[in-house]
């Protein structure tokens, strides 16, 4: 009976066992990279908003308070869109006929909000209070980045969960004292860990374990 | 007595008298090699088939409304799934028993049924991982169960018995997989040389990865199968233990129990004989193969059989005992319900199944009619089922409080779910038996008597 297979067929078994492991790992890693990425994490990506609010303009240049806007960041879990009355206590006066702040004018004639897109959209089942961490000392730099920089808003981390559980491991590395919350580019006074350390024990901030416990997050 | 029957069924012999080398692969190559199917094999494989495509409605209905078209409610979350797990991981058991602890110990008459065990070891953990990935609710996050780097930065809980099954179970269908194909290499081998066609010379030549039989081929086949029976060995005790640490780890009433280790492995080896026994018996006759398939096999799995159900029946006796002798109110309270609560029947039928029938075994008369051991292998797999039944469902349903009691009813779903893995097996097995050597050739060749070495002429 004749061969059925060439002489080659025996390196391209030996080759196809290495081959397989290296796809299976090449395949492995390519959903590891796409899971990351800005595709599916939407970090650092600009949303389309009914006006262009400029964070560089008016938190870099202005020097505005994020509390200004944000003002129930600390006594709620929710930092707070502002109301349009709250643009318009300076765009009655300031650019007040600007086409580009058109709808603003109009959402304040009518009284319709306006309606933003959310930039920072936490899932469903996380539950996340904005005035715990504010008041605990997690500055706002710390999760929402250099926003005086930010021409047009986008989310700075990837809010995946190992993203909130890096602090929540290890809060020393992030916390800094309360008046330096809304600072953007805070510099520690010294080594960043050892104040951390401090600043854990006096504000009382809880143990990685009850940090990292399931129900801390999802109640 | 027993020379009188020597001539028409020896029992007591492995292989009948008359074979040669050449017709023992003739006769096991011809069951696949032919293209004549036998109205048998059509019929189990319809069969097989239409409950498969059962299980398939079954699965779509469950991806599209959720586990909540199964009778699992608080408190029985575990219901249909997890029984049905637990029984067909434990069928697979006896394959690998057969063909690894029965190799290390040089048991030569495994060589004639280890590779449809070893199959059906594969094809029962197959429908047995159904069961938890279906039970999961959403069964695309299946690879949350292992420690792969992933965006939540954690890793499975290690302390869960949940884990290790995970680990225990893709242990032993991955281990049980590359024994039986190692094993299958050489008679790939043979088929791929006796087949006429061209597509079936290229699979089987494909298949049996270059196999051409030189004695080098032999030696890292004889040390590679020696390596994989010693890490098969472990697996046959390890897994079913790791499975009933999923009950003993949890404090439940009727699960919380140090004998249940001892207790699963024995029932699983039980009930993996049955089903042994289960498709040997029809297989054998319609194909004829009552010649390599003996009396002897059959009579071994039975009295295998009869030694791990008194195990089983001394783990029963046992339990009962433990809840008197333990003083604990709720341990007692479990042990009664199940005797005398809403799943008394299925208690005493599985009693019934599980230690009074099979009693039968004790005489030599059963054990050597082919028609009483298919009979009281049903009754084994039966009462196999019914007992995790109990166990499960009766232990859940009512434990401490009696406000939060509530009673299990499968419903169309469950039967459908279940009915539909019977069906994947089926459909597996015959397929298999179609298509692959069903009996190992090459191994039963040795069982020959001349293949014995005369160690006596050499000086």
């Amino acid at each position: 009976m004749s061969q059925i297979f060439h002489r080659s067929a025996n390196s391209f078994a030996r080759i196809s066992i290495f081959g397989a492991v290296f796809m299976l790992a090449f395949l492995g890693w390519i959903a590891f990279e796409i899971d990351r990425s800005p595709w599916q994490t939407r970090q650092a990506q600009i949303r389309e908003q009914p006006v262009p609010f400029s964070h560089v303009h008016h938190v870099g240049d202005l020097g505005l308070d994020c509390r200004y806007c944000h003002t129930t960041v600390e006594t709620s879990s929710f930092a707070n869109i502002p109301p349009t009355k709250t643009c318009m206590n300076c765009h009655s006066q300031i650019w007040s006929a600007s086409p580009t702040l058109e709808p603003v004018r109009a959402s304040f004639r009518t009284g319709t909000s306006i309606r933003w897109t959310r930039v920072y959209d936490l899932p469903d089942f996380v539950y996340f209070n904005h005035s715990i961490h504010v008041n605990k000392g997690v500055g706002c730099e710390t999760c929402h980045g250099r926003v005086d920089r930010m021409p047009l808003t986008w989310q700075e981390h990837s809010l995946q969960m190992s993203w909130c559980l890096d602090c929540h491991r290890q809060p020393e590395k992030y916390v800094r004292p309360r008046e330096f919350v809304t600072a953007l580019g805070y510099q520690p006074a010294g080594d960043r860990e050892e104040i951390g350390r401090r600043l854990v024990k006096e504000y009382g901030i809880q143990d990685v374990r009850t940090l990292t416990s399931c129900n801390t997050c999802h109640r | 007595m027993a020379d009188d029957t020597q001539l028409a069924d020896p029992p007591r012999d492995v292989i009948a008298p008359g074979y040669t080398f050449g017709s023992i692969t003739d006769q096991i190559a011809a069951v696949v090699l032919t293209k004549r199917t036998p109205v048998f094999w059509m019929a189990c494989f319809s069969v097989g088939f239409g409950l498969l495509l059962l299980f398939l409605w079954a699965v779509a209905m469950l991806l599209a409304k959720g586990v909540g078209i199964w009778g699992i409610r608080t408190p029985v979350m575990w219901g249909f799934a997890i029984t049905n797990f637990v029984w067909w991981i434990g069928i697979g058991h006896a394959g690998t028993l057969i063909s690894a602890i029965l190799l290390l110990l040089n048991q030569r008459w495994r060589n004639s049924i280890n590779r449809f065990a070893e199959a059906m070891t594969l094809f029962a953990v197959a429908c047995a991982g159904m069961f938890p990935l279906l039970h999961l609710g959403r069964p695309w996050l299946f690879y949350w169960l292992f420690p792969l780097p992933n965006s939540m930065g954690v890793m499975p809980n290690f302390r869960s018995p949940l884990v290790w099954d995970v680990f225990a179970v893709s242990t032993y269908a991955t281990v049980s997989l590359l024994f039986w194909y190692v094993g299958l290499m050489p008679d790939l081998a043979t088929l791929r040389d006796r087949a006429g066609n061209r597509i079936a010379r290229l699979v089987y030549g494909v298949m049996a990865l270059g196999w051409r039989g030189s004695a080098r081929h032999w030696s890292v086949y004889e040390t590679a199968s020696l390596l994989l029976a010693g890490l098969a060995t472990p697996l046959v005790l390890s897994v079913h233990t790791v499975v009933s640490f999923d009950f003993t780890i949890a404090i439940v009433p009727g699960w919380h129990s140090t004998f249940f280790p001892p207790y699963f492995v024995a029932g699983a080896i039980y009930s993996g004989f049955a089903m042994v026994l289960a498709l040997a018996i029809p297989v054998r006759s319609v194909y004829g193969l009552q010649g390599l398939i003996t009396g002897k096999h059959l009579e071994n799995a039975a009295k295998v059989m009869l030694a791990t159900g008194l195990i089983v029946a001394y783990a029963y006796i046992l339990e009962t005992f433990t809840a008197w002798y333990s003083g604990d109110v709720f341990e007692q309270a479990a042990i009664w319900h199940r005797m005398t609560g809403p799943y008394a029947f299925s208690y005493w039928a599985l009693i019934t199944c599980n230690i009074l029938l099979p009693q039968a075994l004790w005489f030599k008369r059963v054990r050597t009619s082919p028609v009483a051991l298919f009979i009281s292998s049903i009754f084994v797999l039966v009462g196999m089922w019914l007992e995790r039944y109990v166990i499960i469902v009766s232990s859940l349903a009512q434990d401490f409080m009696n406000s939060s009691w509530g009673i299990f009813h499968a419903t169309r779903w469950d039967w459908a779910t279940y009915l539909g893995t019977i069906g994947m097996f089926l459909f597996l097995f015959f397929l298999f038996i179609r298509l692959l050597p069903m009996i190992s050739i090459f191994e039963v060749r040795t069982l020959l008597p001349q293949a014995k070495v005369e160690k006596e002429s050499r000086p």
